[in-house]
Formats: C-alpha cells, sequence, structure tokens
C-alpha cells in the first residue's frame, strides 16, 4: 500500500513551568482547536471519591479567580465557538473549536483555569446535582448504560485504580469537598501535567508567543510521574453477571489485556486485530453472527474500556460487545465468538483481509484528523501519553507495517481461559 | 488581568461547487476540498411516505429497505459489497426517514470510481434476497424494541404522533407488526417505484477534480434512469399548542421532558429571527434555559433546543431530562423563560452574543471535508445553495431586539407548543397538573 500518512507540520515548545506546547499550522479553514490534556483520569481518584476527576472537569468550567461563573462559556460561545471538556481513564481534556480570530482569547481562558479554579460551596453542590443527572440520564434511565465501559472492569481487574465506577456513586459524589477539589488541583492541574495543542490557523510562533505571555506566569509545581496501575495476568476465566431492568434483551461482553501500549510495536497488531474482528459486515465477527448464524443483533469491538485506542495507558483491554436475542442462550453466542477467533490463529488470515482492514483504520483515522479538533485532540494524547505528537503523521505507515503473522499471533492470546466475560440479563417486568 | 480582544474575524470562503443535472435527472454537487486523501459522498433520494393507512407498511417497508440496500445484488452478496467497500479503504451506509433514503460515506480518493460503481449498482439492482431480507426483519425487530426501551424515543414518538397526526410525519418509528410483514417483493416494488433519480442529489467532497468526479459519476450512474417522478410530502398540519402528554414510566429516576412546536423554514423571511430566540432560549450553553435548570438550579444535564428542518415544514423541539422529584419545577422554569422570551425584549448584548455564535458555527461547521459535505446536501434539501452561508450571516446582523421577541411569541411561547414527559406517573402527575392541564397515557 502507498503511504497514506499525512505531512501536517508539528511544532513544539515549553515554558519554565513546564507546558509542553503542540501547534500544527493549517491554513485551509479559518478555524482553530486550542486543547489542553491534563494527565490525570479516572484511574487516580482516592477511594471514597468514585467520580471524582469527571466532576471536577465540570468545576473546572465554573470560574476562576478572574472570570464568574458561566463567562468561560460566555466567551466561547460569544466568540462564534463551541467548547467542551471530558474525562477519561488516563486524562480530562478541555478544548475550544472557534474562528482563528479567537486563538489569543481561547489561549487566555485555558490558561486562566490552569491559574486557579473558583471553588464554591454553591458551584459545587450544583455540578454534584448536574452530575446525577448525567448519570441519571447515561447510565440509571436508560436500557444497557454503562455496559460494559462500567461493569465489565470490574470484571477483568482487580485494583481499586482499574475496576471502580468512573462517574462515581451518588454517596461519594455527595461527599466531595471543597477540600478535595482544592487539592486535586494542586496535585494534578500543574502546567508540567499538562500538554497545550493548537490546530488550525494560526502562525507557529504567534502561538508560542502567546503561550509564554498568558501561560508563562502560571508557577510551575512538582510533577508526580504517571502511576504504574499494574494487574496481574488473568488466568482464569472471571464471568459475572448484569441485570438490567431496563433491556429488553440480553447482551454479553468479552475483554481480554492486551500488551502494554507504550510498546505500540507490539499493540498495534491488537488494534489491526480488533478490527478484524468487528469492523463492520466484512469483519469475522459480523460475518459469522449477523450474516450466517443470524444469532446477534449488533456486534461490536474495540480497544481501551471507552473505545480509543491509541489514549489509554496499561492496563487496557480488547473488548467484544454482541447484542443477541432472548432465545438464543449466551453460551451459543460466546462459542461462536471462540470458534471464530481459534480458527483466525489457526488458519490465518485470508487473501487481502490484512490489506482491507488496514485501509479502512487508516481511513476512518484519516477522516478524524482532517478536523482541526481531531488533529489537535490526536496530537495532545499523543505527545501526553507517547511524547511524540510527530506519531500523528505516523500513524497511517505504522498500522500498515503490521503483518498478518503478527495479527494471527495476537489472536491467539485471545483464549477463553485469560478473558471476563459479562453477561447482561433483562431484570424488567417489561422484558 | 485583561480578556484579550478578538482579532478581526476572517470572511467565510465561500466553497466551489461544480453543480451538474444529469440526462437522468440525478443532480450532482461536487466540491473540491483537499486536506487528506479521502472523498465524502452524500446522496438524498427523495422518499416521501404516503398519508393514511399505507403510511404504516411503506414506514416498515422503508426502514427495512434502508437495512437490506447493501444485502445484495445481481453480481454481488451481502459479503461481497461489505468487502469490496472495505477494501476500497471506504464505508457506505443507507437509512431512510419519512422524507428520504440517505447514503452516507467517505473513501479513499483512489477508491471513488469502486465505490460510485457499487453503489450505482445498488441503485439499479439491489436484490433484496430473501434469507438477507428475513435475517435483517428479525434484527429490526429486535432494534425496534431496545430502541423503544429508551425514554427519549418513547417520548419523541408520541410527540410526533401528536404534532403530525393525519400526516406522515406522525409515523417516526415502524412498528414491529407491520416489520413482521414485509417480504423481499415488497422492497423490490418499493425500490422501483421510489428509489428514482429525478429529484436526487449526490454530493461529492474532498481531494477530488470536480469535472472529473462529475463525468465519472455520469459514466456509473447512466444505467439509472427512470420515468417516475419524486413523490412529494403534503405539507404539516399548522401546529398549535395541544394538551401536555404524560407517558408512564414506572420507577423511572428522571423525566423526560420534551416539548415541540412549528417554526420557519431557512427560506423565510423570518428565519433569523427566530433562529436568535431559540439560541437564547436553549439552543446553545450560553442560554437562559441551560443557565436557569442546569446551571443555577441543576435539575438536569443537557437541556437543549434546536430548529429542525423536515422538507415538509420546519419545527423546533426542545428537550431535557430532569430528576424526577423537581419534575414540575422543571417544567415551571421551562414555562418562565419561554414566557419571558415571548413578552419581554432580550438585552441588546444578549442578542448580540447569539447573533456572533450563528455566525462562528457556519465557518466551524464547514472546516472539514465532513462538515462540508453534511453541509451542502443539507442546503440542497432544502433547495438551498452554498450562497446561503454568506447572505445568512448577513440576515443575522440585521435581527432587532424586538424581532426576536416577535418571533419567539408566535413560535415558542408556552401556548404554542405540545409537551410531552416520559416519567413515574405516581411522583409527578399531581406536581404537573398544578400547571399544565394534563392528559394520562
Amino acid at each position: 500500500m502507498t503511504s497514506l500518512s499525512p505531512t501536517y507540520p508539528v511544532e513544539r515548545g515549553s515554558l519554565d513551568n513546564g507546558l509542553r506546547i503542540v501547534v500544527l499550522p493549517d491554513r485551509s479553514s479559518p478555524v482553530v482547536a486550542v486543547a489542553v490534556y491534563y494527565d490525570v483520569g479516572m484511574r487516580s481518584e482516592p477511594q471514597g471519591r468514585t467520580g471524582f476527576a469527571h466532576l471536577f472537569e465540570h468545576l473546572m468550567f465554573q470560574g476562576s479567580a478572574t472570570l464568574e461563573k458561566s463567562e468561560h462559556f460566555s466567551h466561547v460561545q460569544g466568540a462564534g465557538g463551541t467548547m467542551n471538556g471530558s474525562t477519561h481513564v488516563d486524562y480530562t481534556n478541555y478544548y475550544e473549536l472557534l474562528p482563528s480570530s479567537a486563538t489569543e482569547l481561547a489561549m487566555f481562558l485555558e490558561a486562566d483555569r490552569m491559574r486557579s479554579c473558583r471553588l464554591t460551596l454553591d458551584n459545587l453542590a450544583n455540578q454534584v446535582a448536574v452530575v446525577q443527572n448525567e448519570i441519571r440520564v447515561n447510565v440509571q434511565n436508560r436500557p444497557y448504560g454503562g455496559f460494559p465501559w462500567i461493569t465489565l472492569p470490574p470484571v477483568l481487574f482487580e485494583s481499586f485504580a482499574n475496576t471502580h465506577d468512573g462517574y462515581g456513586s451518588f454517596v461519594d459524589l455527595e461527599a466531595a469537598t471543597i477540600e478535595d477539589a482544592q487539592s486535586f488541583f494542586d496535585r494534578y492541574y500543574a502546567p508540567g501535567n499538562a500538554v497545550l495543542a493548537v490546530a488550525g490557523d494560526v502562525d507557529a510562533a504567534q502561538v508560542l508567543a502567546w503561550a509564554e505571555q498568558h501561560f508563562g506566569d502560571i508557577p510551575g509545581r512538582p510533577v508526580e510521574p504517571p502511576p504504574a496501575f499494574t494487574e496481574p495476568p488473568v488466568t482464569q476465566q472471571k464471568r459475572a453477571v448484569v441485570e438490567d431492568a431496563l433491556a429488553p434483551a440480553p447482551a454479553v461482553a468479552l475483554a481480554w489485556r492486551t500488551p502494554d501500549p507504550s510498546d505500540l510495536a507490539g499493540y498495534l497488531p491488537y488494534v489491526v486485530l480488533a478490527e478484524v474482528l468487528t469492523d463492520g459486515d466484512a469483519a469475522r465477527l459480523q460475518d459469522r453472527l449477523l450474516l450466517r448464524d443470524r444469532t446477534a443483533t449488533s456486534v461490536g469491538g474495540y480497544l481501551g474500556v471507552m473505545g480509543d485506542p491509541l489514549d489509554a495507558r496499561d492496563p487496557t483491554p480488547l473488548m467484544v460487545e454482541v447484542h443477541h436475542a432472548p432465545e438464543v442462550p449466551v453460551d451459543t453466542v460466546v462459542a461462536a465468538v471462540d470458534e471464530e477467533i481459534a480458527l483466525l490463529a489457526a488458519e490465518g488470515l485470508r487473501d487481502g483481509e490484512l490489506d482491507r482492514t488496514v485501509k479502512r483504520i487508516v481511513a476512518r483515522y484519516l477522516r478524524d484528523v482532517d478536523s482541526v479538533l481531531g488533529r489537535a485532540t490526536t496530537a495532545a494524547v499523543l505527545e501526553q501519553q507517547r511524547g511524540r505528537a510527530e506519531l500523528l503523521n505516523e500513524l497511517p505507515d505504522l498500522l500498515a507495517a503490521v503483518t498478518a503473522e503478527q495479527v494471527v499471533a495476537a489472536a491467539a492470546t485471545l483464549r477463553p481461559d485469560n478473558r471476563a466475560l459479562l453477561e447482561l440479563r433483562p431484570a424488567g417486568a417489561t422484558a | 488581568m485583561t480578556v484579550p480582544a478578538l482579532a478581526k474575524a476572517k470572511p467565510l470562503r465561500l466553497p466551489t461547487v461544480s453543480d451538474t443535472t444529469l440526462d437522468n435527472g440525478l443532480r450532482v454537487l461536487a466540491v473540491r476540498r483537499a486536506g487528506v486523501p479521502l472523498v465524502e459522498l452524500r446522496l438524498r433520494v427523495p422518499f416521501a411516505a404516503p398519508a393514511g393507512k399505507g403510511g404504516g407498511p411503506h414506514v416498515a417497508r422503508a426502514s427495512l429497505l434502508g437495512d437490506t440496500l447493501l444485502s445484495g445484488t445481481q453480481h454481488r452478496t451481502a459479503s461481497q459489497i461489505a468487502v469490496d467497500v472495505q477494501s476500497l479503504g471506504g464505508q457506505l451506509s443507507a437509512s431512510t426517514d419519512a422524507d428520504r433514503l440517505a447514503f452516507g460515506g467517505s473513501v479513499l480518493t483512489t477508491g471513488l470510481p469502486g465505490l460510485l460503481s457499487l453503489l450505482a449498482e445498488v441503485l439499479t439492482s439491489a436484490s433484496y434476497p430473501g434469507s438477507e431480507v428475513a435475517g435483517e426483519r428479525d434484527r429490526l425487530v429486535q432494534e425496534l424494541a431496545i430502541a423503544r426501551s429508551q425514554a427519549g424515543v418513547v417520548a419523541r414518538e408520541a410527540l410526533m404522533g401528536r404534532m403530525y397526526a393525519g400526516h406522515p410525519y406522525a409515523l417516526d418509528l415502524p412498528t414491529a407488526d407491520a416489520v413482521a410483514a414485509v417480504r423481499p417483493k415488497h422492497l423490490r416494488a418499493l425500490h422501483a417505484d421510489r428509489v428514482v433519480p429525478a429529484g436526487s442529489v449526490l454530493v461529492l467532497v474532498g481531494d477530488l477534480q470536480p469535472a472529473r468526479a462529475v463525468a465519472l459519476v455520469e459514466r456509473s450512474f447512466a444505467g439509472w434512469t427512470t420515468s417516475r417522478d419524486a413523490v412529494p410530502l403534503p405539507p404539516v398540519p399548522a401546529q398549535v399548542g395541544r394538551t401536555a402528554l404524560l407517558l408512564d414510566r414506572p420507577g423511572a429516576v428522571q423525566t423526560t421532558i420534551r416539548l415541540g412546536g412549528g417554526a420557519l423554514a431557512r427560506t423565510d423571511d423570518g428565519y433569523a429571527a427566530l433562529a436568535l430566540a431559540n439560541l437564547v432560549f436553549g439552543g446553545y450553553f450560553s442560554s437562559r434555559w441551560v443557565a436557569n435548570i442546569r446551571e443555577d438550579k441543576g435539575y438536569t444535564y443537557s437541556p437543549h433546543s434546536s430548529i429542525d428542518h423536515p422538507p415538509a415544514g420546519s419545527r423546533w423541539v426542545a428537550g431535557a431530562d430532569v430528576a424526577t422529584d423537581v419534575t414540575a419545577p422543571a417544567l415551571l422554569e421551562t414555562m418562565y423563560e419561554l414566557g419571558r422570551l415571548a413578552t419581554v425584549p432580550v438585552a441588546q448584548e444578549e442578542l448580540d452574543h447569539a447573533r456572533r455564535y450563528a455566525t462562528g458555527a457556519l465557518a466551524l461547521g464547514t472546516a472539514s471535508q465532513a462538515g462540508l459535505a453534511s453541509t451542502v446536501s443539507q442546503l440542497a434539501g432544502a433547495g438551498l445553495g452554498v450562497e446561503w452561508l454568506r447572505d445568512y450571516p448577513k440576515a443575522l446582523a440585521s435581527v432587532t431586539v424586538e424581532q426576536v421577541r416577535e418571533a419567539a411569541a408566535r413560535w415558542l411561547s408556552p401556548t404554542a407548543l405540545t409537551p410531552v414527559l416520559v416519567g413515574d406517573t405516581a411522583t409527578i402527575a399531581d406536581g404537573l397538573r398544578a400547571l399544565v392541564d394534563l392528559e394520562l397515557s
């Protein structure tokens, strides 16, 4: 396959306080994306404070020493932009997508809340209530809510860091204090624990100058290296059942540990494997369960608890999720998945299968980074977790270099005896 | 600490659209937007559902037609189609609603000829094999059960049914029984009757040369011919506020609140004022509704309102999922904010803020291949060209405070709207009765 790697210019800089900066200029449209990634996620929240990383993300929108509550939103949207934040297992991000005339404004706003967060009892109570409603709408009042991203990790993993509900229990959320928030901010929201990425209609030198001007006076603080969340290997199948009162039909999720994602050469074959198994009707499991056996309603598969293969550190899973008809026993579905994986491991890939799978992974990746926001967020996480935003341009070639032997060897590691299996059973009166 | 001023905004550069109508009636819009080596594809085929008792079977057949269009042709099986699309570095999907059959896809530039020829083959010779149709039919029944287990889907179905009684838009999803009755012959007949080039619009955006892309389409789609014309939809009934409907979801921890009413189309003179009124009410994060029931009171996570533009008549919809025990207070605040907008002029700064947001959104939405393709396709579906991206900001700029109030009073006042709620009736009905007449279902 000829190279499909893009050639986005990647400029970088850093400040004395430790902030790392990546700039990806692209003058093709008058828009810009500004993203700040803090190296702290759900895995780092303390016991008794489940959901705190996410709650704190909400608090970062509640004002600063300089700005009142709601002013952040008002400045961004009044400039014609949009903004959001999200909390993941290993990082929390904040971003704006705006007309490029607002680049300096967005950088100012990110610097302003990195310098100080306005923590008040009113804002805390308000955002606890908002987060509880977020959990109600996405988990409690929704069929398959939290399945499997919240419900599978406790089956696969052992430690509190890896198993707890990152959305949080209502009890823990309500127990959160201003002191908790201040110490979380002090410990994790230091400039040296963050990466700033700016992509779009900008001049790199100007962005670096603005970074110095707006972020430069934020005092540096000591930053701990990212903790190891190491888990023992899985040596026998771990199986559990979750009941869902709202779901009308059963589902099953399977998860295996992958190699440490920091070793890309060892990890990328698993990225390809997940797609060989589940990327569309040409994939092994769809072909088997949807087209031939007709036992499933939907089949999905991905790397990472939250579905992005390249944004999590070790340990991380390869997951397969199958929704099936009530009259089909779960063991029938699981046996078919096992057979297909064993067949792949024994007989290898078919003619053209690797090439077409990689082509579509690359095409989807290119589509993501075509938007300046996708480009900024991808570059930021690659810089934060791998120290190389330049991988943004290199990933297509690295994916194309994965061999059939590697994919087959990866398939051979997905066995019944080293996985977690979570069954979802409908438990409601309406089921 | 001084907030930096905005630099001078750059004017939006309008994309150059090559606009060609082929001999068979298919309109092709091609735009070069280099960047990544991909081409985005959108194809809209008019697919209006009939009114009256033919509507139920049509919606079922149309849904299944969308699910099985790519399940086989004269020359390829379902698996071959899937493998061939993947081999091009492509993805392609089809879906239907009460207005249209829509294809969406993208492909590596090198795969464009292959994807177009496959699409043309599907349009001219989709075969609806019996076994594939049976499999997809069973899946669709399951998917419908899953969809209807979601409060938001239940509320939307009820709202559409209430707003559009007697019109095809009333049927948002097919019934399981109607789906179970669909046979391959129905799909083949519907395809022959309705999958026609006249009135269809194909949009290609990306790393392409427009003239060459159009020539390629012309060659690939030459065999897609029929004398049939597209079937138009009847206009929607005039919207009046109807009694609030409460659907029981026993034990629900939240109440799903939806409000709907009529709205102006983008081509109407008053549209910009209504769009700004919508933003000020609940159309963006900096709106009054979000400030009130989320950021002040914490009743909900993501209240939002928007104007949708189905071709037979635009509509305004708003939704918030609120904690069960604050259902009545949340509806009270919602009515208050709607009533306030309809009766008290907005502040000039509030209007200017919404105006800047609406203008900026146009630039953001067209800054990627995928975003531009969807924008061009949507505008074409509304009978508009990309000039609208240039003209609409001018319309926004001229809207006055009084025009916003008038638009809100006409379209967004509490009496003009139809509320639907899905929640735990035993807990919430009494509180709601203090605010609205309530019909239980």
